[in-house]
């Protein structure tokens, strides 16, 4: 079983820094072969099934709040602490152990996951980190509880998802000007 | 059974259920769980406007992700209709509920304040900045710190990433000035 090591300083060099997360955790020998797999009909329907069970948590436990969101910005209340940490903590664990293991694709690719690159003084990410936090507040919903909010009947943030993609749009035409 | 899931989920429960699908995307196809990719992908299927960064195959890279976020939706309408709580109000803090009714927001049922996010809020001018301006500083601070809260607080924390948790401090520092600086001010 091949693992391989994310830290790897040929694999940050390779990344631009101005670019978007990239979404496919796998060599690049296996790239091609994971986008063909994950838009057969098939991984298509259980991406969606992963949406529907994340967006029923996200209601369920009452994340797409905007009171909870002040209770959490607030220090009032652990709830929210509480399921992103432990989110976070189970996270981690998988990972570790995804790592350690050597642990598989279902289809067999290994999995390597692109580390988030640094570069300076890491400008994007405690300012790009303050814009985000300054919209979350405001709206009381991330991406995420956006779209379950919206599906779940709250329409007028339509015009929050609207607003987002003009901000989305916005990062694109400024970027090249913006200090990362 | 049906009862017993439509009460509210305690964060025990949600919590460790969300961090599984980190590790469910990874072994199911490789894809790392982060949601606020799907506004560049939307951006790049409608007005890519010759933008660099809009110029690359959402269909191929970014359709299981636009799935996610349909399934999302759908979620979100079980959740608040098939399976909503029999108790419709939210057990917020005694705390916050203070704190937010001197700053003035005095209708704390569903899961916004109707006041100001509502069609009819929209047409205020704190309205407008939390829907409309918090929009647009979620979309555009996303892009900007590479990620939001599940790309970088629950995904790159995972993987114990550095520059995650600088963006995630950096989510809790904007928030902080939202809401013990802006709301007051504008509420």
């Amino acid at each position: 079983m091949q693992v391989i090591d994310s830290q790897e300083p040929e694999v940050l060099a390779e990344l631009d820094p101005l670019e978007c997360i990239d979404t496919e955790q796998v060599p690049e020998a296996y790239k091609e072969k994971a986008y063909d797999e994950a838009n057969a009909p098939g991984s298509l329907l259980v991406y969606g099934l992963f949406g529907v069970l994340f967006g029923l948590i996200l209601v369920k436990s009452e994340v797409v709040s905007w009171f909870r969101i002040q209770e959490m910005f607030r220090f009032h209340s652990f709830h929210l602490h509480g399921v992103i940490g432990s989110a976070g903590v189970v996270a981690a664990t998988s990972v570790a152990l995804i790592k350690k293991l050597g642990i598989k694709t279902i289809h067999g690719e290994p999995i390597q996951i692109a580390p988030k690159v640094w570069t300076g003084i890491g400008t994007r990410y405690w300012l790009g980190g303050i814009f985000f936090g300054i919209g979350w507040a405001l709206v009381g919903a991330c991406p995420g509880p956006l779209f379950a909010l919206v599906g779940g009947g709250v329409s007028v943030l339509i015009v929050a998802i609207a607003g987002a993609l003009a901000g989305t749009w916005t990062y694109a035409f400024f970027r090249h000007r913006l200090p990362h | 059974m049906i009862e017993f899931i439509s009460q509210p989920w305690p964060w025990y429960v949600a919590g460790p259920l969300i961090g599984f699908i980190v590790p469910a995307l990874l072994i199911f196809g490789g894809k790392q769980f982060g949601l606020s990719s799907n506004l560049r992908h939307m951006c790049a299927a409608t007005i890519p406007a010759r933008l660099d960064f809009f110029r690359y195959d959402w269909r191929r890279t970014g359709l299981w992700n636009l799935m996610m976020l349909a399934g999302i939706m759908v979620g979100g309408f079980i959740g608040m209709n098939l399976l909503a709580s029999p108790d419709p109000d939210i057990h917020l803090s005694a705390k916050t509920v203070t704190a937010l009714g001197d700053i003035g927001v005095s209708d704390f049922s569903g899961f916004v304040p109707t006041e100001f996010v509502s069609w009819k809020g929209l047409a205020t001018l704190p309205g407008l900045i939390m829907v409309l301006g918090g929009g647009f500083f979620v979309g555009f601070g996303a892009r900007y710190a590479g990620g939001c809260t599940s790309g970088h607080a629950i995904s790159g924390l995972a993987n114990l990433q550095v520059p995650s948790l600088v963006a995630v401090l950096g989510f809790f520092v904007g928030g902080l000035f939202v809401t013990f600086v802006v709301l007051p001010f504008i509420l």
